[in-house]
């Protein structure tokens, strides 16, 4: 090949990659190449506080969301749905909400929705910690050992999430045998009412 | 692939929207004058309009610090009612370039001179696929009153 058809090729690659960002359709990473998910102390709708490590040997669903994103609307019927199907299987749907009014406005809509998943407002640090969740819906796949597994940015199809999770909870079941959950950084976030 | 286009990728997530204000405008005292802001949203975004049909949408909002000119009105266009996959109902949005007008009057006993009128657009984004958190543009436009 030529160097003039190299150049053209590679700046045609280039712009392809880099002038349109599609929703993410993010595959399963392998196993060696999962980071551990930044811990989170945040507090639910009841006013009781959680951490992501009371979630250990589970696979989690960590959803940012909020109630003026319509795609992350779309999607919240798809999780109560996974939540009630795989929910004996080891597997839970944390969603986080980033509105900014806070409970004033999502408390009125997870009992408008009736969400069967637990919910808390997250604040700017814990999105930071997750690579700034620049857009919404941002969804994490984290694994049984706590460690994430899949990121999804923008609205991705309902069949795709369910082949992630049923992956990961298979997968899981025959890794977790012999596996422990993975210490990560205890970075203390602070959890928001 | 990513780490080689990073200045290609950011923009579209930190400007969305632009604000284009006029040139210095002459306004005189005691007189109604329509001052327009143009909006340019990139292509493949939407905002919500002013009035948008779900209580739970932010809409598009713009304020006025009060200062020497009064504000008569803020006039937005008609929006569009647009259907998105991510929606059941169309959502009324604005898309591409559309223009604002607000009518300022300074009172006729107003002193003459160069004043400096300030305010926020606050508008939040959508793509087809995904949102982005509210965010406030500044505008600021400098009028010459005689």
């Amino acid at each position: 090949m030529t160097r003039a058809p190299f150049a053209t090729v590679l700046a045609l690659t280039l712009l392809a990659g880099c002038s349109y960002a599609p929703p993410s359709r993010a595959a399963i990473k392998p196993t060696a190449k999962r980071n551990p998910a930044p811990p989170f102390t945040l507090k639910d709708s009841q006013g009781k506080s959680f951490n992501l490590a009371d979630y250990k040997g589970k696979v989690v669903l960590l959803n940012f969301w909020a109630t003026w994103c319509g795609p992350c609307k779309l999607e919240i019927p798809w999780f109560m749905e996974f939540e009630k199907n795989y929910r004996d299987k080891g597997f839970a749907v944390l969603g986080v909400s980033m509105d900014e009014e806070g409970w004033e406005v999502v408390k009125p809509y997870l009992e408008r929705v009736k969400m069967n998943y637990r919910v808390a407002i997250g604040n700017d640090i814990m999105a930071q910690h997750y690579g700034g969740v620049e857009s919404l819906p941002t969804s994490f796949l984290i694994d049984r050992d706590g460690k994430i597994a899949a990121v999804h940015v923008g609205l991705v199809s309902k069949s795709d999430y369910q082949r992630d999770i049923e992956h990961l909870l298979n997968s899981g079941k025959k890794a977790s045998a012999g596996s422990r959950v993975v210490a990560v950084p205890a970075v203390a976030l602070p959890a928001v009412q | 692939m990513l780490l080689l286009c990073p200045l290609l990728l950011f923009p579209q997530f930190s400007n969305i929207l632009t604000v284009q204000t006029p040139p210095t405008m002459s306004m005189k005292a005691g007189v109604e004058t329509p001052v327009k802001l143009h909006v340019k949203l990139n292509s493949g975004y939407h905002v919500n309009s002013d009035k948008p049909a779900d209580e739970y949408l932010i809409p598009l909002k713009l304020t006025w610090t009060s200062g020497p000119l009064a504000v008569k009105s803020v006039t937005f266009p008609p929006p569009r009612m647009e259907k998105y996959a991510f929606s059941e109902k169309p959502l009324s949005v604005y898309t591409d370039d559309f223009d604002i007008i607000t009518k300022f009057e300074a009172p006729a006993n107003t002193p003459k001179g160069e004043k400096l009128v300030t305010g926020k657009l606050r508008y939040q984004a959508c793509s087809h696929t995904a949102c982005y958190p509210p965010r406030t543009a500044e505008v600021k436009i400098a009028v010459n009153l005689y």
